[in-house]
């Protein structure tokens, strides 16, 4: 009766005699951008290092205590560059410390960082550790700090991240102290995380983190999570959770998809009514401005950014309950029927709520990014409407309503040009022809042709971020994330130039099934799948090796509280315990 | 959906200061009853989640009108285990200011209390009223069970718990723990403690102690909960190995051990002290009167390979039929366990090796699609044994959309057969089999998809032939679960008046 007859999925395979961290795929990553050429060259050399660190005597006679729990650490993201030895370092709850370096320019007036240490501080200690309980004298071979030094002349510490942050960082983990270098606090705050990843807990439940030097940088620039808060309200304590779980995998932008069809859930200052009378609760179930600036904060805490979609034409029957006269009344035969279409585009009043709405959006929301769905828009209501046909007459549009639809479009991004606002659009809005500022930014989510699709975005010059494969809320029985893992997103025919258009990718969360009760593990680890293959280099991509890393950063996840689920059987030394 | 139900439109306010349970004058249960006792507590924190001790507001406006739920239980059984022969059945009579509730036994009463506590609802003001209301019910199948694997994963004590809660609210009846398999030996045992402390993810903190087994039973017990544990073999035993050492097959390289082990070696007499040794302990700590067994998925080419089960198979004049080797095996252990005076429990395999098994054995049907598992249901009831239904409901199998439709559709007696066979239909079981699945995801992943299985078991058929009518009561019922904790994911598109809040 078990599954071992339908599923008979194999355990992951082991590289044979690859010791943790030492593993030639790992190594491979050591490369940036190798010549063929030099890539052979340099797996003959990974292949002798991988094997001399298994022995432990490459780095021999450097500190006093080695350590055969390389393996237990296990990083993820992967990080580009990355070499570590088995010499391990201790580090005491009660002396260790993460400190601002004498040379940094941020110091402790940079209240990102000083919440960053604290927070990073816990996750690896644990929160319920004492201070000062520890008597022990420091050891030789203990690690005594952590210094942090931001090299820009503007750390940024109250800024906003954006699309061109500087999430670079070196860490040099060495004896008696750690360094983490980074342009900006940005790159430090996942040069934190890579450095709280690097600790594992010995048998004796001590802290232990190797001789480890890593220089590391994003593949791609957007790195995105895109919520659904309008077919289910998540509460808010689901959405930081969320973006906590974001840090841990180096993400950097919420794709907050907070209005829709079935419900408004955003408190407008300048339309209450929208919330009012669209939302599923018009207190319970609503993100009141303050919601909106904690969630904003907190991401930026983590070096995340806030994208806010709200999607038109389409998708916005709940739209229509507070804004009377904004959506189309559809007809059947020559009398309304009483139903309503997508957003009229043919009045000025639809306009002019536009203007006022997007500049109250481009005030509540800091991002240099909006995004303007534009997706799926269903023709039918437009059709019937004998005021809409006059006016596809008047402007010479035929029966083509993709033409009426662009004519919306482009009067959109008219409007929200004007406040200074790059945007963000579903794919159809530049399938469609509309004319799009250079700087648009196309997310391509049909999974059909998609190659083709980044082909013809780049080829038009604008930039992409993808997110077709990666639909997570289509789910399946079985290590789903595995087909996630090994997307590629640069594998369409195109120059280097349009190549370096795409500029990242999102994983989709939609919430027609899920609420608060599922996402959490739902997206995770699923969506760390997506994390890696848009932080790493491209030749990361053994899923053997992944699988063991992969199933380790889940139980850290857990450990962290995040009920992040399993990919196969097994166990964490410390489970989920529950809520 | 009750068997029998009539409401009308009369409502009757009920103000939680003036709820008050009461045992009927006649009825064989009295206060100290353990199991009403500790269901009238549960019940009234479950019909007023939001019941603050006397100063919520929706006591202020409610009328002062007592109302009084009187439960007349015609046997006690009061301190006894739910079991195959409970009386599950019990008749509910609502009107102005009182519930009546009679059942035959207390796990009646108790499925009537889920069932007054599902009829109270809140109006827009927060005020607490029950319409009008005749029941008359009781349970279609005898045997409604849910199973949970905590060898693949290991599930922490509050998830086993929570999931019993849970099924109490969908009129579950068996929990049916999977409790080792070939991954991990949580089961501390007594006579045997290396089981687990070898063959445990870990020895202290992914085990059941004997305390943790006594709780999941005593929890059980208090929500009429059968417990009924699954040591399987000889397949998936490997983590059985780790502990007993002999007790599993030496596989062979030619003619070397090549250090790998196959199923339980059924050619030793130790292994069967040892499983005598190991089933009379765990038949003395699990009061139900069934074992189950396993006896599912053996792979034979470990035996096949090793020289001692092959001279064994000449001396017992086995040829190469390996399944006689695996009935022989069987055999011994069913009757080992109808020497403890309990009824085995077996998957379908047993039977369809065509075994000589006592005819109490109670099979349980696992595989296939509905053709394939409809034809079993004919063969094993045919031969005269009671049946299981369990493979149209591995809801551990999850895809994209609504599938609690499939789980609900299912009719688990529309097979060619007499009515006599149609009888040996027991019940059914949901499978949470554990290969992705642990705490961080195991509730959502069961409610509500389960509660559709359950309606299946415990409804009559034709009352409840409609997906599309029970969708609504379905959303509603998924609301109560978040609203009584039990993290239950949603159907579709919508909201609860009360989202979870949890994480």
């Amino acid at each position: 009766m078990t599954e071992a007859s339908l599923s008979k999925t194999p355990n992951p395979q082991l590289l044979p005699g690859c010791c943790g961290l030492g593993c030639p795929p790992l190594w491979a990553s050591v490369l940036t951008a190798p010549t063929m050429a030099a890539l052979r060259l340099l797996s003959v050399w990974t292949l002798l290092l991988t094997v001399t660190v298994c022995d432990g005597w490459l780095f021999d006679g450097f500190a006093a205590r080695r350590h055969s729990e390389s393996d237990e650490v296990a990083l993820w993201p992967l990080p580009q560059k990355f070499q570590t030895s088995v010499d391990a370092f201790r580090l005491s709850s009660a002396s260790f410390q993460i400190v601002h370096a004498k040379e940094s320019t941020a110091g402790p007036s940079c209240s990102l960082l000083q919440n960053a240490f604290r927070r990073y501080y816990s996750y690896i200690f644990g929160n319920g550790r004492k201070h000062g309980k520890n008597l022990e004298n420091v050891f030789d071979a203990d690690l005594a700090e952590l210094q942090v030094q931001i090299t820009s002349a503007d750390p940024e510490c109250d800024g906003y991240p954006s699309l061109k942050s500087d999430e670079s960082y070196q860490l040099e983990v060495n004896q008696p102290t750690a360094v983490l270098k980074a342009a900006s606090v940005w790159g430090a705050l996942r040069g934190l995380e890579t450095f709280s990843q690097l600790v594992y807990e010995d048998d004796y439940g001590g802290q232990n983190i190797n001789k480890t030097s890593i220089s590391d940088f994003p593949r791609f620039a957007h790195r995105g999570i895109l919520l659904d808060s309008s077919r289910h309200y998540l509460p808010l304590k689901v959405i930081l959770a969320n973006l906590e779980a974001m840090a841990m995998n180096k993400f950097n932008v919420f794709h907050w998809h907070i209005v829709d069809d079935q419900s408004f859930p955003f408190q407008s200052r300048t339309f209450p009514d929208l919330s009012h009378k669209g939302a599923y609760h018009p207190y319970t179930h609503v993100y009141t401005p303050a919601d909106v600036k904690m969630v904003i904060e907190f991401a930026r805490m983590r070096g995340i950014r806030v994208l806010a979609e709200f999607d038109s034409p389409g998708h916005t029957f709940s739209w229509g309950k507070g804004q009377t006269g904004l959506l189309t009344p559809c007809f059947s035969g020559s009398s309304p029927s009483g139903t309503f279409g997508p957003v009229n585009p043919i009045l000025n009043s639809t306009y002019d709520f536009m203007t006022r709405f997007f500049k109250e959006v481009s005030t509540v929301f800091p991002d240099a990014y909006i995004h303007l769905g534009g997706d799926e828009v269903d023709f039918s209501c437009w059709k019937s409407n004998p005021d809409i046909q006059k006016f596809m007459d008047q402007q010479g549009f035929g029966q083509d309503y993709r033409k009426l639809e662009s004519y919306y479009i482009q009067r959109l991004l008219d409007i929200v040009s004007t406040t200074n606002k790059g945007y963000m659009v579903w794919q159809e809005v530049f399938d469609n022809g509309v004319k799009l500022k250079g700087d648009t930014v196309v997310e391509v989510w049909m999974n059909n042709n998609v190659d083709k699709e980044l082909q013809n975005v780049t080829g038009s010059g604008f930039t992409a971020i993808l997110s077709a494969p990666w639909y997570l809320d289509y789910i399946s029985y079985g290590q789903d994330w595995k087909k996630y893992y090994t997307v590629e997103p640069l594998n369409f025919e195109g120059t280097a130039e349009q190549k370096k258009l795409v500029i990242g990718g999102e994983a989709c969360l939609w919430g027609e099934y899920v609420d608060a009760t599922n996402l959490t593990p739902r997206l995770w680890p699923r969506a760390s799948a997506v994390g890696e293959r848009l932080w790493s280099d491209e030749n990361v991509k053994d899923v053997g090796s992944a699988y063991d890393r992969l199933v380790k950063h889940r139980c850290r996840m857990v450990r962290r509280g995040i009920p992040a689920e399993p990919l196969y059987i097994g166990f964490c030394p410390h489970e989920y315990s529950g809520n | 959906m009750p068997q029998q139900m009539s409401q009308s439109t009369d409502r009757y306010p009920i103000n939680p200061q003036l709820l008050a349970f009461s045992y009927a004058r006649d009825s064989a249960a009295q206060s100290g009853c353990s199991v009403l006792d500790a269901a009238f507590e549960r019940y009234f924190n479950l019909i007023f989640p939001d019941f603050v001790g006397g100063t919520g507001l929706s006591n202020i406006w409610s009328e002062p009108k007592p109302f009084t739920v009187s439960v007349k239980v015609k046997n006690g059984e009061c301190d006894g285990f739910p079991d195959e022969g409970s009386n599950e059945s019990y008749n509910l009579s609502v009107s102005a200011g009182q519930a009546v509730l009679k059942a035959e036994s207390v796990w009646g009463a108790l499925r009537g209390l889920e069932s007054f506590s599902q009829l109270v609802y809140q109006d827009d003001y927060n005020l607490y009223f029950v319409n009008k209301t005749e029941i008359e019910d009781f349970p279609r199948f005898q045997f409604r069970g849910l199973l949970l694997d905590t060898s693949r994963h290991y599930l922490p004590m509050p998830a086993i718990l929570k999931t019993l809660d849970a099924m109490a609210y969908s009129k579950f009846n068996v929990f049916h723990w999977h409790i080792v398999d070939d991954p991990s030996f949580p089961y501390q045992s007594r006579n045997y403690p290396d089981l687990s402390s070898k063959g445990a993810f870990h020895p202290m903190t992914h085990i059941y102690t004997q305390s943790d087994v006594k709780r999941v039973i005593y929890h059980a017990r208090l929500r009429g909960i059968r417990v009924v544990p699954e040591f399987d073999s000889p397949g998936h035993t490997q983590s059985w190995g780790k502990g007993q050492p002999d007790l599993l097959t030496s596989c062979y390289k030619g003619k070397v051990p090549s250090g790998t082990f196959g199923p339980v070696n059924p050619t030793l007499s130790s292994t069967y002290q040892f499983l005598n040794g190991l089933f009379k302990e765990v038949t003395s700590v699990f009061p139900d009167s069934y074992l189950h067994l396993g006896g599912d998925e053996v792979d034979f080419t470990c035996w096949r390979s090793n020289p001692n089960v092959q001279a064994f198979m000449a001396k017992m004049g086995f040829g190469s039929d390996y399944t006689k080797l695996e009935s022989y095996y069987m055999e011994n252990i069913v009757n080992i366990t109808a020497a403890l005076n309990k009824t085995s429990i077996v998957w379908q395999d047993v039977f369809d090796y065509r075994e000589r098994i006592p005819m109490d054995t109670v099979l349980e049907i696992w595989k296939g699609v509905p053709a394939d598992y409809r034809a079993e249901l004919g063969r094993i009831t045919l031969a005269g044994y009671r049946v299981l239904l369990s493979a149209p409901w591995y809801i551990n199998h999850i895809s994209y959309g609504q599938d609690w439709r499939n789980a609900y559709t299912v009719q688990p007696q529309n097979f060619s057969g007499t009515e006599q066979q149609k009888k040996l239909v027991i019940g059914g079981e949901v499978c949470m089999w554990g290969e992705y699945v642990d705490a961080t995801n195991l509730t959502p992943r069961l409610w509500p998809r389960a509660s559709a299985a359950a309606e299946r078991l415990w409804s009559d058929e034709e009352k409840t032939s409609s997906v599309d009518k029970a969708f609504p009561r379905l959303e509603d019922f998924r609301c109560t679960l978040i609203r009584r904790g039990i993290q239950a994911e949603p159907l579709f598109v919508g909201h609860c008046k009360h989202e979870y809040s949890g994480l």
